[in-house]
This record gives C-alpha cells, sequence and structure tokens, in this order.
C-alpha cells in the first residue's frame, strides 16, 4: 500500500498545502479512502467492543470469514468499536463500492451467512436492517431509514462517542482522516499552557467523573503550584457498577483519550501521565496499549512532540479492583504502590499528588471532550447545555429498558427523553418505577420527576448526582428496599476502612436494611424489637455518616438509603409494618404456592425443592409447605406449566 | 517456581514501593494465586517486610491466596445484572457447581468468584467463565452453560448468549 506517512498527512490536515496537484489528488483519495467515503471493494465491519463479543460478535466473525472463504468473494473485513447499542449486538455493517454504509443487528453466528447472501448481491433486507450511514458522496439506499434517524440516535449529540463503532479503533490514522490530532497541533503551536487553561475554562467542561469541578479552573491549580515534575492521572478506574462508559471509549476510540491527555498535559505542564485502568477491561487496556505506541511512533507521545519541545511519556497502571480507588487520593496511593485508602484534604492534588507533586486527576470522559472543545473552540462548546453544565455526557443505559447502551446527550436534556424516547421505555408492558442516576453514590429518580433535566444541580435537588454516568432502569418487579440494600452491601464491603463512620456506619446500616427484608419465622427472640429499633435510627444514622465520613465515597455512600427512603417511603413501610414486598422481589418476603388448576403433577419442583418444602402425589396437585420454603424460587424456574405463583 | 518469578523481577530491575502492584499482578498471573512463597520472594525483590506485601494485597480484591479451578467462574453482581436477577443466578451457580464465592470445588474443576461490575452492564445479566462473557443468562441456563465447560475437550457454543 501507498500510504502517505502520517505526520505528512497530519500536517495536509492541518495546514492545507497541496505541494502540487498530483500529491493533492494523492492525499484526497487517502483521506477518502480512510474515512470510508466509499470503498474499493465491498467492506463489512463488525462491532468487536466487550458488548459486542458478549453478544456472539467472535462467532459472528468466524462465521462471516468462512463465508467469504467458501465462497471466494474479495472482501477487506475490519473490526471496529462498539457503537453503543448494546441491546442489539452483534451489530454488523456492510459497505458496498459506491453505495453508503448499512448497519445490521444481531448478526449471530446463524445469520451471518443469509445476511451475505442478500447483502453482497446489492439488496438490504428487511428484517435485519438498522439504519444506514448518511454520507453526501455516495449513493444512499432507497427505503431505508438513516441511523441518526433511528429513535436511539437522533435525540443523542454525539462529540465523545463521534467515532465509536465508525472507526478501527487500532488504526491512528483513521483518527487522523476524520480530525483527530489536529486540535492537538493547534495547541502545541498556537497557544500557551494558560492559553489551554483559560480555553477549557472558558468552555464550562467540568469534571465528568462525578464531582463537576471546572476542569479549567482545577488545571490552573496545578500550573500555579511550584514542583520541578508535575503528574496527569487519567481516572479510567470505572468502578461505579452499571457504568461502562469509559471501556467503550478506550476500546473504541482510543486516540481521543491518547489526544485529551497530551492536550491536557500541555495545559498543567505535567511530563509524565498515568493511566489507571481496572484490570477488568483487558480489551481496553490492550487497544490504549497499541493506540499509544502508535502514537509515540509518530511523534504525537514521547521525546519533544511534534518538534514542540514538549515531552510527554504515559504509563498504564492497572487497577487492582478496588472501588475506593476512585477517589483522588486513593488513586494515588495506589499508583504509589500502597493500600488504597483516602487521605484528608488540603492539601489537594495539585498542590500535592503523586510522590509529593502536583497532580491533576480526570476522568477519561473529561479529557476524551478536550479535542473537541479545543477544535471547535470555548464559544462553540459553550453553546451546548444550560448555564451551569456545558457540552454533553454519556450515559451508560441499562436495566429494565428495550434499547440499552452507551447514550450520549446535550446538557439538559430530560431524564424522560433518554429513558422513553431513546431507551424505548420499559419492556413487558410493565410501569417504570425509577432510574438509579450516578451509581452506589447517587440517588433514584422517581416517575414525577422525570422530566427533570440532566444538570449538575438541578439533579442535586432531587437527591441524585450527575455521577459518572450510570443510568439503571428499574420497573415495578424491582424492589427499591432490595435496591438500598443491594448498594448497601456494596458499600461496606467496598470501604477501605480508614474511618470509622464509613466503615462502621455502613455495615450496621446494611444489618437494619437485612432485617426488613427478612422473614419472620427466622427471627427469635427479640429481634423484632431489634428490628424497630434499629429502622428508627437509619435516617439519623445515614445523616451521621454523610456528615462525617473522611472522603467523597463516605460522604456519598448513605445516599442510595437516603434517597429511596425519600421517594419510596411506602415499600420501607410495607417491609416494616406489613413484613411483605411490594415487588415480590425480597426472597424471605415472598410466598410461593401452586395453581391447582395448572399443576399437572409432573413432580418435577418437588425433586428440585432443596427443602423438600412441595409434597404431593404424581398426577395430582401439588402444594407447598409455607413454613418450610425458604424462598429460593427453584421451583419457579423448574415449572414448565407456570403453575407456582409468586406474592 | 522460582525461576517463573526471575522472569518478573528481570522486568523490574531496581523496582522500588510503586511497582509493588504491577508485580503482584504479574505473579498472579504466572501463578495462579499468590502462594506464601512467591509473597516473600517479592518482599526479598522490592526490600519490603511480607507483612507489607499481604497489607497491600489483601487490600485489593483482585489478588487470591489460593490457586484457581480449571475453569474460573465470575458472576457478575453489578447493578444492572442485579435489577435483572443476578441473585438468583449467583445461586443458581452456586447450587450447580455446590461451591460458594471464593472457593475452589474439590475435583478443581471449577472456581467461583464474584465480581463487582464486569462492564457490559447492557447485556445483564452475566457471567464470564475463563475470560468468555455470556450474555442475558436465566437460571434455566446456567446448568447448560457450565456443563459446556465440564465436559472435557468440548467446545463451547457462543450462540448460548441469544
Amino acid at each position: 500500500m501507498t500510504a502517505t506517512k502520517l505526520p505528512e498527512l497530519l500536517s495536509w490536515i492541518v495546514d492545507g498545502q497541496p505541494a502540487d496537484a498530483a500529491v493533492a489528488r494523492q492525499h484526497a483519495e487517502r483521506l477518502a479512502q480512510l474515512r470510508r467515503d466509499g470503498v474499493p471493494r465491498p467492506t463489512i465491519f463488525v462491532g468487536a467492543g466487550t458488548c459486542g463479543l458478549g453478544a456472539g460478535a467472535k462467532e459472528t466473525l468466524a462465521a462471516l470469514h468462512e463465508y467469504l472463504d467458501n465462497h471466494e468473494v474479495k472482501a477487506d473485513v475490519v473490526m471496529v468499536g462498539c457503537v453503543g447499542l448494546c441491546s442489539m449486538e452483534p451489530i454488523v455493517d456492510v459497505q458496498l463500492p459506491g453505495r453508503t454504509r448499512v448497519s445490521y443487528k444481531q448478526i449471530t453466528a446463524r445469520k451471518a451467512a443469509p445476511l451475505l447472501d442478500a447483502a453482497l448481491a446489492g439488496s438490504v433486507p428487511d428484517d435485519m436492517v438498522l439504519g444506514q450511514f448518511r454520507n453526501a458522496a455516495l449513493q444512499p439506499w432507497p427505503d431505508v431509514p438513516y441511523l441518526d434517524e433511528h429513535p436511539f440516535f437522533a435525540p443523542q449529540t454525539r462529540w465523545v462517542l463521534a467515532n465509536c463503532g465508525v472507526i478501527d479503533p487500532s488504526q491512528i490514522e483513521e483518527y487522523i482522516a476524520r480530525g483527530g490530532y489536529a486540535p492537538l497541533v493547534k495547541v502545541l503551536r498556537e497557544m500557551t499552557p494558560e492559553a489551554v487553561c483559560d480555553m477549557v475554562e472558558q468552555s464550562g467542561l467540568r469534571g465528568r467523573g462525578g464531582g463537576g469541578f471546572p476542569t479549567g479552573k482545577k488545571w490552573k491549580f496545578a500550573r500555579q503550584s511550584a514542583g520541578d515534575q508535575k503528574y496527569l492521572i487519567c481516572n479510567a478506574d470505572e468502578g461505579d457498577p452499571g457504568a461502562f462508559m469509559d471501556r467503550a471509549v478506550i476500546e473504541s476510540d482510543p486516540h481521543r483519550l491518547v489526544e485529551g491527555m497530551a492536550i491536557a498535559a500541555y495545559g498543567i505542564g505535567a511530563t509524565k501521565a498515568y493511566v489507571y485502568i481496572r484490570a477488568e477491561y483487558p480489551l481496553a487496556i490492550k487497544r490504549l496499549k497499541a493506540a499509544l505506541a502508535q502514537a509515540e511512533a509518530n511523534g504525537l507521545l514521547g521525546h519533544d512532540i511534534l518538534g514542540s519541545g514538549v515531552d510527554l511519556k504515559v504509563i498504564i497502571k492497572m487497577g487492582a479492583g478496588a472501588f475506593v480507588c476512585g477517589e483522588e487520593t486513593a488513586l494515588i496511593h495506589s499508583i504509589e504502590g500502597k493500600r488504597g485508602m483516602p487521605r484528608p484534604r488540603p492539601p489537594f492534588p495539585a498542590v500535592s499528588g503523586l510522590f509529593g507533586k502536583p497532580t491533576i486527576i480526570n476522568n477519561v470522559e473529561t479529557l476524551a471532550n478536550l479535542p473537541t472543545v479545543v477544535a471547535g473552540g470555548a464559544a462553540a462548546f459553550s453553546v451546548l447545555g444550560t448555564k451551569t453544565s456545558k457540552g454533553t455526557k454519556v450515559f451508560a443505559l441499562s436495566g429494565k429498558v428495550s434499547r440499552t447502551g452507551l447514550v450520549e446527550v446535550a446538557m439538559g436534556t430530560p431524564i424522560r427523553k433518554i429513558v422513553f424516547d431513546i431507551g424505548g421505555g420499559i419492556p413487558n408492558g410493565k410501569a417504570y418505577k425509577a432510574v438509579q442516576i450516578g451509581g452506589p453514590s447517587g440517588g433514584c429518580i422517581p416517575s414525577q420527576h422525570l422530566d427533570i433535566d440532566v444538570d449538575y444541580e438541578s439533579l442535586k435537588t432531587v437527591g441524585a448526582i450527575m455521577g459518572s454516568g450510570g443510568l439503571v432502569v428499574m420497573d415495578e418487579d424491582t424492589c427499591m428496599v432490595d435496591v438500598a440494600k443491594f448498594f448497601m452491601d456494596f458499600i461496606q464491603r467496598e470501604s477501605c476502612g480508614k474511618c470509622i463512620p464509613c466503615r462502621e456506619g455502613t455495615r450496621r446500616m446494611l444489618e437494619i436494611l437485612q432485617r426488613i427484608t427478612r422473614g419472620r419465622k427466622r427471627e427469635r427472640g427479640i429481634e423484632a424489637l431489634e428490628r424497630f429499633k434499629s429502622v428508627l435510627h437509619l435516617q439519623s444514622l445515614a445523616e451521621t455518616i454523610r456528615d462525617s465520613s473522611l472522603c467523597g465515597l463516605g460522604q456519598t455512600a448513605p445516599n442510595p438509603v437516603l434517597s429511596t427512603l425519600r421517594w419510596f417511603r411506602d415499600e420501607y413501610e410495607a417491609h416494616i409494618y406489613e413484613r411483605s414486598c411490594p415487588a415480590a422481589a425480597c426472597a424471605e418476603l415472598v410466598t410461593y404456592s401452586i395453581d391447582a388448576e395448572k399443576c399437572k403433577g409432573c413432580t418435577v419442583c418437588a425433586k428440585k425443592c432443596p427443602v423438600g418444602a412441595i409434597v404431593g402425589a404424581a398426577k395430582s396437585p401439588h402444594h407447598i409447605v409455607i413454613d418450610k420454603c425458604i424462598g429460593c424460587g427453584s421451583c419457579v424456574d423448574a415449572c414448565r406449566f407456570e403453575a407456582v405463583m409468586k406474592q | 517456581m522460582t525461576t517463573d518469578l526471575e522472569a518478573v523481577f528481570q522486568r523490574y530491575p531496581n523496582a522500588s514501593r510503586d511497582a509493588l502492584i504491577p508485580i503482584l499482578q504479574e505473579a498472579q498471573q504466572e501463578l495462579g494465586y499468590l502462594s506464601r512463597e512467591a509473597v516473600v520472594q517479592i518482599g526479598h525483590h522490592l526490600g519490603l517486610p511480607a507483612s507489607k506485601i499481604y497489607g497491600v494485597a489483601t487490600f485489593y480484591n483482585q489478588f487470591r491466596f489460593q490457586p484457581q479451578g480449571r475453569n474460573h467462574v465470575q458472576v457478575c453482581r453489578g447493578t444492572a445484572c442485579h435489577v435483572k436477577g443476578s441473585a438468583a443466578i449467583f445461586e443458581a451457580v452456586k447450587r450447580e457447581l455446590k461451591i460458594d464465592a471464593g472457593q475452589t470445588s474439590r475435583d478443581g474443576e471449577f472456581s467461583l468468584e464474584v465480581v463487582a461490575c464486569i462492564g457490559a452492564c447492557g447485556l445483564a445479566p452475566v457471567i464470564c467463565v475463563n475470560g468468555n462473557f455470556h450474555a442475558g443468562v436465566s437460571t434455566k441456563s446456567v446448568a447448560k452453560i457450565l456443563n459446556s465447560y465440564r465436559r472435557k475437550g468440548a467446545e463451547h457454543d457462543g450462540d448460548e448468549a441469544a
């Protein structure tokens, strides 16, 4: 391949000086090829992020290759990242020469051959199509909807995710061809570090990791701190269970993060940067390593970047699985090789951080926003959003919602739009109950507040926080007490144990929640009294933990309880007074019974029951002995006639 | 065993404290778990007492002090998975394997681990066996998935997920 060498390609994009007509044409062709404005032969794109692979993209890929080999078709197969529509994975795109690229949904290995049969013959199978890409240079398919008009994509504003699922993340040139690294060149050539800090501050960009501190302001603290060595740390320790946007960005568009880090490091004057990434994300680590190596080989990282005299060395540090390491000072301790425990602030890391030097810690999404900020300028960035929250926010939409996946919306978008328009509402005709935003540190938003905007300040008014962007939808089958118990269980396990309110308090809160979700038959002696006594203290205990914990994680630890108590007090009361779970989710409070009309007496449930609580003769209706039942639910799974009922 | 760790140590010459976690990670990669001997050797290499190393290693969820089974099963207990019923999945896996979290079955076939979140929330509930993701698992499909690993040499069927 007569590829144009990269710095040349980049400088051509940035400077736009065609030396002579022939070279200019060659560049233009190369650029069009990289942007996929037309392909020389059929090209098949397979979404191979962790989500896609989980849904079977690996098998699909094998089936596609097998088909192409068997039919001796010459076609390119490209592994792209994740477009974000997880529930439709594996997603496969096919682009024919001269035509627009078309996305197909749920292409499992079985569907690979039928898809290629139709697509390579020049038709678009209706039952599999998701939509076609918009490209003015190519001939569109008639009667095929555009992808950007799909209800999942139409309400979104994709800045951070612009390239996700579109480009091949292992090719730096594809990122460059779509405008990548030009912002870095602009920063290095035209702007002083102070100007970069000013620009980021004016843009209104705030930390996307949860806190929402203005990024430019934070940088200035580090800039002004004296120190021979300054550090930049990228926080990719996405500990919030229910969030996966950082993983998807790194897997699908790693160069955006690398470029963002280079811009940030220049702004604060750091020559060494760390990426602290979860070890649970092997694919993201692999892609990031490859991206760093490519960037370095092309002079975009390392010593004397693009001849500007600026150095930046990036080191990957794998996290070892501790939720608390999402906290800045704990993360610093972890990189230093110590137990990841927070310390009191001040001094803030911007003054004294890693190895005692000024350190800036930014989240992946914050850094990935920087190329956009620089490319368009501060004013263009701050056009989008609300008064105090600018730009976009990426959410990981999951739970009881029809379309799950990665969603990027402009700040100020109502939650209702995200859940019902983008997510397609609640499946199986169930009713919406709440959405948990911000993970274990956040809160839930009940239906009466669904119209609230995505905005750092307005979310706080209902007791929730922006958080890192986990958005878990819950329907009428979800018990809010159980959700609070789930989060408390998580937090008390992940508490680092340094300060007493968090270490002891969260455990006590969990015990209270366990008591009220426990069945009465296991209650002994004065336990009933204890149960009532502890319930009285639940709220004050939560408030004490919030007010007296050392770090942000401890202070926000009681939020799930405070938030569910505020909006779903009736559910707590049902658990406490009536000993029943309205959602029939708390195993010990649920009673099972067998519908005598539906039961055929097949005896399968009786055999499966681990405690022998099901009695009955063969071929006659069975019966559950309530006193023996432990509520495990194995009879429900075992029954083929749906005769076991849950109350 | 000594030679295994020598290779790791060679990658970290003149290592200081900040190399401790990467060394522990690589040692676990080599040995499958952190044995007492390994911890002592790492201590010699870094000039740290074994107590300090245990202090760090026990803090993080990633480190194991017992060997893994031939098949390592991870059950995701993230929020999205929880809402979609991962508690029942976890019970079903425990019933099927007859071991609890953190244990290894007696025949060494399976070990079970609960993980906070494996970041595949869109496909919840998820279990992960030997690094292969199984999406949209139900209490009914658990046994089938696990059995596909139990039978030695049997190809596992990725279509399970659909």
